[in-house]
């Protein structure tokens, strides 16, 4: 009885190391890995001027966000501001009302989740070019006491993503292919994908097609579901680091009606910040985001969610390779 | 987050919530097409008590016997206390995770998820309930002819009832409480609301946790009366 006793303890012990040992990889702390620069090529400069401003850095909640939340962050630190970040706030509902009560300072924003989720634009009606769907963005910012950084090289959009096998099977390619197929396949999407113009509802209403179901599933799962063959259909991300490491096994169908706007990333702040600030913290977020081309944002994501590196280090070796930090 | 809430005014942002609860709702990502409203509000809450009911069933098939059995041979206390005690620090969305590879998304996998969640308020009260019953009586019983079963089903249940009734109780605040999380695992529920904000709205999201807890309530209410029924006459003398 002894020995099974403490054998049972020893058992619980470890479970609870491992527990704490998972919880110590998964918390985030402020970006602050960062030496200072010195100054050659297109290094970012220290301004001792800015060291008198405290900046907080935000990020909505998934990887993405959280990999370009740090790239911003340490970069600012390198330029001299005195950052915190406070990423994996939630939903763009929540990033915007925190930026307004002056919680952060600034978080990445979708220039066409913008418009469509704040300013009620239809998804159709949502610029194609990124300059475009920036000013706009930008103009209504500005009258909520609010503005818009000039947008990242790369674009992200929500997209129908399914196995290779299934493409052809089916013989797939556009989105317009599922019609007459659609009624056979079983689609999985976030829980608020139904109601969404940018998601279910508009491959419903603008595609017109039906699903033989609907599944909703955490964002996270989105490529399981489609792996172990519960869903024919996924709603991916076009800067899924799948769809380039894993291109023999899923595609996405071209969305030929545009139903799913191509979003280019905007950083949102306030004017206030802005002003208070100085120059520095315009210049040095377009500097670093001018590297973030789509194949750079996806293998950035890939050491994040398929090599379990951190947003933080994978932030920090972006900086360091683009040679913004040395 | 905290500055957000305290900004709000909680008044304005519960008659919100109330308006979303009874009125569909204009919402800014659905290209015209309104949410919410009595009809979605009780589709979600019947969706929502049938999975806390299916999880409830299950964790009751799993833990009342064994715990009867072994509150009634008077062994394995570590057994039921640690299973107990562990049972709470499983985080149930890396289950949902982990099983969705497994048995996927859907029904089953929730309803083993929060049964999970169940079984070790339902086993440590219920064994700790028969466990706890005077020997004295158990013997008793026993001196009377009454069969091993007999003395569980006519001396130890009914004595146990209170204590039995409190991990029940328990069991089922937590499940209803984390069946909101069904969205993230193919199942609606009035989790729909809570984590669909750029859909619902912060109305939405109220809204939903004022149901929910509104759930939570009924269930409560619903088994304390149950307990009353079934508390032999005997024992609420005593305890008056």
């Amino acid at each position: 009885m002894r020995t099974k006793t403490t054998r049972l303890w020893g058992a619980l012990l470890l479970a609870l190391a491992l527990t704490l040992g998972v919880a110590a990889c998964g918390s985030d702390d402020d970006g602050s890995a960062t030496t200072e620069s010195d100054g050659g090529g297109g290094a970012i400069v220290s301004n001792p001027d800015n060291g008198k401003v405290s900046l907080t850095i935000g990020s909505k909640n998934f990887p993405e966000q959280e990999i370009l939340g740090e790239i911003y962050a340490q970069a600012l630190t390198a330029a001299g501001y005195k950052v915190k970040s406070d990423l994996n706030l939630g939903s763009e509902t929540v990033a915007r009302k925190a930026v307004k009560t002056g919680e952060i300072s600034g978080y990445p924003e979708y220039a066409s989740t913008a418009l469509t989720s704040f300013f009620g634009k239809e998804p159709e009606d949502v610029p194609a070019d990124a300059q475009g769907a920036w000013e706009e963005a930008k103009t209504e910012f500005e009258k909520e006491g609010l503005t818009a950084f000039a947008p990242t090289p790369f674009a992200s959009a929500n997209a129908v993503g399914l196995t290779t096998a299934t493409a052809e099977k089916y013989d797939l390619e556009t989105v317009s292919d599922l019609e007459g197929v659609s009624e056979k396949l079983t689609l999985y999407g976030s829980p608020e994908c139904p109601q969404r113009i940018d998601c279910k509802a508009g491959l419903e209403e603008l595609y017109g097609l039906k699903f033989k179901d609907f599944k909703s599933v955490d964002i996270g799962l989105r490529y399981t579901v489609l792996e172990n063959g519960q869903a024919d259909l996924s709603i991916l991300f076009t800067t899924d680091p799948q769809l380039s490491a894993e291109k023999d096994k899923f595609v996405i169908l071209e969305d030929d009606k545009e139903v799913f706007p191509a979003g280019n990333v905007i950083f949102v702040t306030t004017q206030k910040v802005n002003e208070e600030a100085g120059p520095d913290y315009e210049e040095t977020i377009l500097q670093v985001q001018e590297g973030l081309t789509l194949e750079v944002m996806q293998e950035l994501d890939a050491r994040v969610e398929l090599e379990r590196q951190t947003p933080k280090e994978a932030a920090a070796s972006y900086l360091k390779s683009a040679g913004y930090t040395g | 987050m905290i500055g957000a809430l305290l900004t709000s005014p909680p008044l304005a942002s519960i008659g919100g919530a109330l308006e979303f609860i009874f009125t569909p709702q204009d919402s800014s990502v659905t290209g015209g097409k309104q949410v919410g409203g009595f009809d979605q509000v009780v589709e979600l809450t019947l969706s929502q008590l049938e999975l806390t009911l299916l999880a409830l069933g299950l964790s009751l098939l799993v833990a009342l016997p064994i715990s009867l059995y072994l509150g009634h041979r008077g062994t394995g206390e570590l057994f039921a206390v640690v299973l107990g005690n562990v049972g709470r620090a499983i985080p149930e969305l890396a289950l949902i995770a982990f099983m969705a590879a497994a048995i996927g998304v859907g029904v089953l996998n929730l309803t083993i998820a929060l049964a999970v969640l169940g079984i070790p308020p339902i086993l440590a009260n219920t064994f700790v309930g028969i466990h706890q019953v005077d020997r004295a009586t158990v013997d008793a019983a026993r001196g009377m002819g009454m069969t091993e079963f007999e003395i569980l089903r006519k001396v130890e249940i009914p004595l146990a009832i209170p204590t039995l009734f409190a991990g029940l109780r328990g069991a089922t605040i937590a499940i209803v409480a984390t069946a909101t999380i069904a969205p993230l695992a193919g199942v609606e529920s009035l989790g729909d609301f809570i984590l669909g904000e750029n859909v619902y709205g912060s109305n939405g999201v109220l809204a939903g946790a004022i149901v929910v807890a509104l759930l939570a309530l009924a269930l409560e209410f619903a088994f304390a009366a149950l307990q009353r029924l079934l508390t032999s006459p005997g024992l609420k003398l005593r305890s008056a």
